[in-house]
């Protein structure tokens, strides 16, 4: 168990909603939840969700924290934004999923492996490196994440596609070399960083 | 008449290589038609997109568009922030707005740009380059400059997720946007009816989850074929992207035999406003978009 998480565990005992409300993205906003459903048939990709929405929101009451935090779930969100405009209480259950899968992430609680958690990372660290996504650089980091021999035949099944862009203009093969760069760099980067410092220190993640 | 002048921020796709590319090559030459000047702002950094969630947290990605923000109150004082990518807007709508109901988190945001050397004063407005067609020039003003009407073109206006929702466009519904079709129409070609017009494309989950997201892409598709269009037509680099790259990759699979051009929104404009293929960024399409480049090469 990571030292954040036995803090946390420690610090919130059985509240687990009050753990949410404290250190989730819009966390506040779950008891205000009346449990009608409507969230729960919003979702593009909802047959993989193990627990919708609206029962995420039941077991955060419950203080089912394991079984919230390990889920796979939330890594199911598109970001389509169906359920914020549809919910008659106005939860802005995007964000809130999209923080609790950065709470669970960052406790080390979220399913290993897990592909959405993997390239989510991955494009962060890329913009981080020039403030700037490098496309290229994301893509080849995308198709190696499983290793080597994996990464050579995920770039060969999407190869005809990289070829089509690249003839398209689409896809520059000079960006391994470089490509976009903001031009205050560091300053892009001591900004993320201080950021970072802050909410770690706001939500004893440090 | 004067020009309109918005403070422009293209985001990470829209650069030259990038995969949408050609859209910004496009917006280029249709702005210049209606008499938008976009200045762009200096130095703007990545959005964080929506994906950015998960490693970056909140305050990490808020400070994402703070900087771009402040970039653009510093620069481009009083300019509207305008972007064309949803994802771009959306980010800095939000950031926008978080940071206007919380003074704790505009403080900290401010402690953290400092580091940059920035401050906001988070008094500059968020805008999708389509508000900025419907809203300030409108559907009067989009008819204008036509001089080659698109007359027998079919589009299925695709609007996905991100310029409809949550936000939307003038206040239009979540379940069924008419701006699109209204765009299509005033260039002079039928919008025809389209059952798929806001379903998700996976977004970023078409690479994370790709058979997950083929189902979705599958159906745009499809309904698209179905409805009798030429074209699929859409405000979203995202949905562009997509919805017409994995269709080879369903017809491998499936054995579907998919191959249904989708063009921006921008391309459109400026074929009808008499760009040639190459000012609509038309050479960048995967599935040529054969019947517009006739249109273009009159
Ligand atoms: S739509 Fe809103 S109120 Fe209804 S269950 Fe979902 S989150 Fe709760
Ligand atoms: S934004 Fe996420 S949680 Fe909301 S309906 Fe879409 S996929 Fe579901």
């Amino acid at each position: 168990m990571s030292n954040a998480n036995q803090q946390a565990v420690a610090k919130y005992k059985n509240n687990f909603l009050k753990e949410v409300e404290a250190n989730v993205e819009e966390g506040h906003w779950v008891k205000m939840c009346m449990q009608c459903g409507v969230c729960a048939g919003s979702c593009p990709l909802g047959p993989h969700w193990e627990h919708s929405p609206q029962k995420i929101f039941m077991m955060i009451r419950a203080g089912k924290r394991e079984e919230v935090l390990g889920s796979d779930s939330m890594w199911m969100c598109t970001s389509c934004y169906n359920c914020i405009v549809r919910c008659p209480r106005k939860l802005p259950i995007t964000h809130i999923m999209h923080g609790l899968a950065n709470y669970s992430h960052r406790l080390g609680l979220a399913p290993k492996g897990q592909p959405t958690r993997e390239i989510a990372k991955l494009f962060w660290d890329n913009l981080v490196k020039t403030g700037r996504v490098n496309e290229l650089k994301f893509s080849l980091a995308m198709y190696f994440k499983d290793g080597f021999g994996q990464g050579v035949k995920n770039a060969m099944a999407m190869q005809g596609i990289g070829l089509g862009l690249m003839k398209a203009g689409r896809l520059n093969p000079m960006e391994i070399f470089g490509g976009h760069v903001c031009k205050d760099k560091s300053g892009v980067q001591k900004m993320i960083a201080k950021a970072r410092e802050i909410e770690d220190r706001r939500k004893s993640l440090a | 008449m004067s020009k309109k002048q918005y403070a422009f921020y293209p985001g990470c796709s829209s650069q030259k290589g990038a995969s949408a590319a050609n859209y910004t090559t496009s917006i280029g030459m249709m702005c210049d038609k209606l008499d938008i000047q976009l200045n762009e702002i200096p130095d703007w950094n990545c959005c964080g997109a929506s994906i950015g969630y998960a490693e970056g947290g909140e305050l990490p990605r808020l400070v994402l568009s703070a900087r771009n923000l402040a970039l653009a109150e510093q620069n481009l004082g009083g300019q509207d922030v305008v972007s064309g990518c949803p994802a771009c807007w959306l980010a800095t709508r939000e950031s926008v707005e978080r940071l206007h109901e919380s003074q704790s988190l505009l403080a900290e945001a401010n402690e953290a740009l400092k580091e940059a050397g920035l401050v906001l004063k988070n008094e500059t407005k968020a805008r999708h380059m389509v508000e900025v067609l419907v809203e300030d020039i409108g559907f009067e003003g989009l008819k204008k400059p036509v001089v080659k009407p698109l007359g027998d073109l079919k589009f299925a206006g695709y609007v996905g997720c991100q310029t409809n929702r949550p936000f939307g466009i003038a206040g239009e519904s979540f379940e069924n946007p008419v701006y699109l079709d209204k765009m299509v129409e005033a260039v002079g070609a039928e919008a025809v009816k389209y059952d798929q017009k806001v379903t998700c494309c996976g977004g970023a989950l078409a690479f994370s989850e790709p058979d997950k997201s083929q189902k979705q892409i599958r159906d745009i598709v499809e309904s698209a074929y179905d409805h009798g269009a030429d074209m699929i037509v859409t405000p979203c680099q995202l949905c562009q992207a997509n919805v017409e790259i994995y269709q080879s990759e369903i017809n491998k699979k499936q054995g579907t035999k998919f191959n249904m051009p989708v063009v921006y929104y921008s391309q459109l404009l400026t074929v009808a406003y008499g760009g040639s293929a190459k000012d609509a960024g038309l050479d960048g399409q995967l599935i040529r978009a054969d019947k517009l480049e006739q249109i273009a090469s009159k």
